[in-house]
């Protein structure tokens, strides 16, 4: 029931793309113009106009996606067809050049013009297939409920801590204080776990507080199993072992938020590099069209 | 205002006495004042209008139904909550009305001239005539022990920061109890006193956080306790002491303050002992009632929600005129121009009183209804006159009203193919078939000569049918004949159907219970009336769903034919009734029409092959047992997304807000997720919907193609939002202008709501929009074909194709 935008309409944008780009390649292999194949001939002249007739207009994809009231076609449909055209445009615009390539704008626009292509291949790539790894790994929590489900076990744990007392009840308690995902993009991609937490690090006779990293609470989880193997105190063992469980899980649960955080930041990425390229390219492509044909 | 004190004398005599100050008590007393009356208005509170009282601060009062106009002494007009409470107060100082507070009633006896009102406080009064206006919200259930009419003993809690430092004992085991207990933790000491060993009553929310204060320390929580008593004697600087009956013995506890949260009793029962009869038992049936409001118990009259008329306008009308009835003066009632321009096209030289008696003569299906009610009923109705040949409603249009042929009649199309109609002539009803099964009409029909019709909404149909079972039952009967005739033997004459209508019968079933079992013996077909059933069979140590059926449809058709032996089991997914047919009649039927029997033998074809389709599938059936589990089965249409094609842009939730004043009406990534089909929590337009039940503006309905909406009238109560059993509808503050789309892709705007002082929340839901051509924003803006919406009966589709 459920048809998505590269079967959109039987692949029917497929097909009008397969047939722009071979109608472009019987044209270029039949046409023999008497100078050498370029940007100005009749057929360089065509091809250029449609070329920078479809930029235009693929960049119009993302007016249409915010026009919500907008009733011409879908937003599927034109998704679809921004695809399957914006990958024509390779050939479109490689047989535009007539293979001639320089250090100029002219270059520059075709390079940038690849750029926002294979950016936007990249993206239907993480399209097809990161929706169906964010569920899996979700497993129908959504973000909201894990850090309810993390302040639930923090609260489990620091109930627990008050039958153990020092140190141990303040590391814990610092290890919720210090709990920290996520954070500037680099952190984001990376998965990166920048949770710490305090020991207690004795200088002779006086105690000091240190900070250390806990990622994914591991120093944590480390120090409590060395407690339980030295603890003969049955009653404080049981409750060791349970906050193990609770800091064990809590672990878990981070460590699917964090792979939550990067892929849906690895959804958003692409676009980071796709659009702005794309204006660059508005830019390079407009210095192309006017010196050409001042120089004309 | 008057205020009455509680040393009255116990011998005072009225002639009118009001029972009940909010806006039907308040504006009758203020009646009896104008005119002189002697009166007294008794409230149980000490304030006028308590459950307006108890609306939050600031809220917003709405003057529905806008058409009607206001009819009483005291002012009314829509506005904050303050502003119509200190008009009432000053509309009550001006007429001078005579009140009394904390002024329970607990007894009615007498008969008109010598009524004697007894109240809590032993009290008498002696009226010749009362006014019974004590709402539906019942009284606050009392702590039930000696002492417990203290001042420091409250039953409602306004504003928690307004005490500091105090020792307050909450006595309750519900929400309000709970909640009230946290607030007033936060600065005071606070013990919770809970008669059983848990809160078993609470909202998992609640519970959670009770027991986490209780474990912290934070409040005191006495359990398996109940209160003995209340002593009104300072102890330790506080004004009293309560004494508690604990698991460990007796416990003094001195307070300053009691706050009992226990419940309100429902007023039902004070009336039936006051003599008032109710037509039936259901919680919804309001007692009989004259035109001029009074119940069967004469000198009595009750109006106001008591009565069936929740809306505050409607209230204080009432309240003006019962007091000029019992006056004696018999004036029109305020609707009589309303009806008269309602009659004002019909060809019949009646005035309206006139017209009103003889559509109650003409039309059966009125007889038992009483003439207050009747009257209601036509004001809220559609009367007109279709031209021949014009279409009163067509098949599949998701329209839910109700007509009844006054004159002329009109033609059903019950085989389209054949152009087969059957009439339905004056006195008779049509379009009880979607009212029952909350689905799209199931067959045209045509107006035909000289025919008038009257036209019903359906919430005014449902409260006659839940209120007065001999309408139930008239409609039931002429259900069954209808739904048996059309879906097997259009072709066949009525006549012929006798013997199978007379052994059908209808039966209920609740969400989950079995109609027959996998392997049982059974011959009874069921066909569909309302709700909707699932066929599952055990597979694999398993029992796995392999098809759904949606009212109008039947199941158990093997059965009849021989096959004896169930082959799979039918539940009903959510509240559901069947007719019940017996084999040997339809048999018969059977063997008369030989096109019928290749329609059921063709029909088990299909369920078979399908069956086998899904069994092979594997998955399949278990996504729709989920999406049953999910409450789908009564839905109509539902938002499905793909979650391997949703790359969680939530375009789907900004195209709503922007299309919506700024509030999307779906939450993308709340509800569950099974097999990669997600459930958003966004309006299902269930076939029977659960906001519609208590509407008071009836502002919620239907629209022909399908999309439960709401309209503007909303006066923002949260029933709806209450009642959605899926959480689909939000009170929200309506939007200005939404930002273009240059601000959303050069700024990254996103859609907005207004939060003015005189703005106010109203309920949001999906309405499909309605409002915009080729479908809803949320599919229409989806980029990757994610999202989508569709109806159940397509669900076997999409299992089909593995999603």
């Amino acid at each position: 029931m459920h048809t998505g935008f590269l079967r959109f309409a039987d692949a029917a944008y497929l097909k009008v793309s397969i047939i722009l780009s071979l109608a472009s390649i019987v044209a270029y292999w039949w046409y023999d113009p008497l100078e050498p194949a370029n940007g100005g001939t009749w057929l360089g002249f065509t091809l250029g106009s449609i070329g920078a007739g479809l930029i235009v207009w693929l960049t119009l994809y993302g007016m249409r996606k915010r026009s919500y009231r907008s009733r011409m076609g879908t937003v599927q449909g034109w998704l679809s067809a921004h695809v399957y055209l914006g990958v024509s445009l390779i050939i479109i615009g490689t047989l535009h050049t007539g293979f001639q390539f320089g250090l100029n704008i002219h270059t520059l626009s075709y390079v940038l013009m690849l750029i926002v292509i294979f950016s936007g291949m990249w993206g239907v790539v993480l399209y097809a297939r990161f929706p169906e790894l964010i569920t899996l790994n979700r497993n129908n929590l959504t973000r909201h409920s894990i850090f309810r489900e993390i302040s639930e076990l923090d609260r489990k744990a620091s109930l627990l801590v008050e039958a153990l007392g020092s140190p141990i009840d303040r590391m814990v308690i610092t290890s919720i204080q210090l709990f920290s995902v996520g954070g500037g993009v680099w952190s984001q991609l990376a998965a990166h776990d920048s949770s710490k937490m305090m020991i207690p690090i004795m200088k002779g006779d006086k105690r000091q507080w240190k900070k250390v990293g806990n990622s994914q609470q591991a120093y944590l989880l480390d120090m409590l199993a060395q407690q339980v193997s030295v603890c003969r105190d049955p009653a404080i063992s049981a409750v060791l072992q349970e906050l193990s469980d609770v800091i064990r899980t809590k672990s878990g649960l981070t460590g699917r938020l964090l792979k939550d955080i990067r892929m849906q930041g690895m959804l958003e990425l692409w676009l980071y590099i796709h659009v702005p390229m794309t204006f660059a390219l508005l830019a390079a492509l407009s210095a192309h069209i006017v010196s050409v044909f001042y120089y004309w | 205002m008057a205020i009455v004190g509680s040393g009255v004398s116990d011998s005072a005599k009225y002639e009118i006495v009001v029972i009940g100050s909010g806006p039907a008590g308040l504006s009758a007393a203020a009646r009896a004042a104008e005119l002189g009356a002697s009166h007294i208005l008794l409230e149980a509170s000490d304030q006028l209008a308590l459950t307006i009282q108890r609306y939050q601060k600031g809220k917003h009062v709405m003057a529905e139904p806008g058409f009607l106009p206001l009819r009483s002494g005291i002012e009314f007009d829509a506005g904050t909550r303050e502003n119509i409470l200190s008009n009432w107060e000053q509309g009550a100082a001006k007429h001078k009305v005579n009140v009394a507070f904390r002024a329970e009633v607990i007894a009615i006896t007498g008969e008109k001239g010598a009524f004697e009102i007894e109240t809590r406080r032993g009290q008498r009064y002696h009226a010749k005539s009362i006014v019974l206006a004590i709402g539906l919200q019942g009284n606050p259930r009392l702590l039930g022990a000696p002492g417990q009419e203290a001042d420091f003993v409250q039953y409602q809690l306004d504003d928690p920061d307004e005490y500091r430092d105090e020792t307050i004992v909450v006595v309750g085991a519900g929400d309000a109890a709970i909640e009230n207990a946290l607030a007033l933790a936060t600065h005071n000491r606070v013990y919770i006193v809970n008669r059983r060993d848990e809160f078993a009553r609470a909202k998992e929310g609640n519970l959670n956080k009770i027991t986490d204060a209780i474990n912290r320390g934070k409040v005191q929580g006495l359990f398996n306790t109940t209160v003995k008593e209340v002593i009104h004697k300072a102890e330790d600087n506080k004004p009293g002491v309560l004494l508690l009956n604990t698991a460990d013995g007796e416990v003094r506890i001195p307070v300053n303050r009691v706050i009992a949260r226990l419940g309100a009793i429902p007023p039902r029962d004070f009336v039936e002992k006051c003599g008032v009869q109710f037509p039936s038992d259901a919680p919804a049936a309001v007692p009989e009632l004259s035109a001029q409001y009074e119940s069967n118990v004469t000198g009595l009259y009750i109006i106001g929600a008591l009565g069936g008329y929740p809306l505050i306008k409607q209230a204080m009308n009432q309240g003006y005129e019962a007091v000029e009835y019992i006056r004696g003066n018999p004036i029109k009632p305020v609707d009589h121009d309303l009806l008269a321009k309602k009659f004002a096209g019909l060809p019949f030289d009646y005035d309206v009183e006139e017209m009103l008696a003889f559509l109650r003569n003409e039309i059966l299906l009125f007889k038992p209804v009483n003439p207050l009610r009747f009257r209601e009923l036509i004001l809220e109705s559609n009367v007109f006159c279709p031209p021949p040949g014009d279409v009163i409603f067509a098949r599949n249009d998701y329209t839910d009203s109700f007509y009844y042929v006054v004159d002329g009649w009109v033609e059903i199309v019950v085989d389209e193919e054949k152009d087969t109609r059957i009439r339905v002539t004056a006195g008779q009803f049509f379009g009880e078939m979607s009212l029952i099964s909350g689905r799209r009409r199931s067959a045209t029909v045509y107006a035909g000569e000289f025919c008038v019709l009257i036209e019903t909404p359906r919430r005014s149909m449902m409260r006659l049918i839940n209120s007065i079972d001999e309408v139930k039952r008239r409609i039931d009967e002429v259900f069954m004949l209808r739904a048996i005739h059309s879906q097997f033997a259009p072709n066949s004459d009525l006549s012929d159907l006798g013997e199978l209508i007379s052994s059908a019968e209808l039966r209920n079933y609740n969400r989950g219970e079995v109609l027959f079992a996998e392997g049982e013996e059974g011959d009874e077909l069921h066909l569909v009336r309302r709700g909707s059933l699932t066929v599952s069979r055990y597979i694999n140590g398993r029992d796995v769903v392999l098809s759904y059926v949606p009212a109008g449809k039947y199941v158990g058709e093997m059965g009849l034919l021989g096959n004896i032996r169930r082959t799979a089991s039918v539940r009903a997914a959510v509240p559901t009734e069947t007719v019940v047919m017996k084999s040997g009649p339809f048999l018969q039927l059977l063997g008369r029409d030989p096109e019928l029997k290749t329609q059921v033998e063709e029909q088990i074809r299909q369920r078979l092959s399908l069956n086998s389709r899904i069994e092979a599938g594997g998955e399949g059936g278990e996504l729709l047992s989920f999406l049953m589990a999910q409450g789908l089965g009564e839905a109509t249409d539902v938002l499905l997304i793909d979650e391997s094609l949703c790359i969680r842009c939530d375009n789907c939730e900004k195209a709503c807000a922007d299309t919506h004043e700024g509030t999307s009406r779906l939450d993308r990534e709340a509800g569950p997720t099974y097999a990669q089909i997600h459930v958003p929590t966004s309006c299902r337009h269930c076939e029977h919907p659960h906001c519609m039940k208590d509407c008071p503006p009836d502002a919620i309905s239907r629209n022909a193609s399908g999309e439960v909406t709401i309209a503007d009238n909303c006066i923002g109560c949260g029933n709806c939002e209450s009642n959605c059993p899926y959480g689909v509808i939000q009170m929200a503050y309506p939007g200005n202008k939404q930002p273009s789309v240059w601000s959303r892709i050069l700024f990254g705007s996103e859609a907005k709501t207004t939060k003015s002082a005189d703005a106010q929340k109203r309920a949001v839901k999906c309405d499909m929009c309605t409002s915009l051509k080729g479908g809803p924003a949320c599919v229409r803006a989806c980029p990757t074909g994610a999202a989508i919406r569709t109806s159940p009966e397509n669900f076997v589709d999409l299992i089909k194709r593995g999603g």
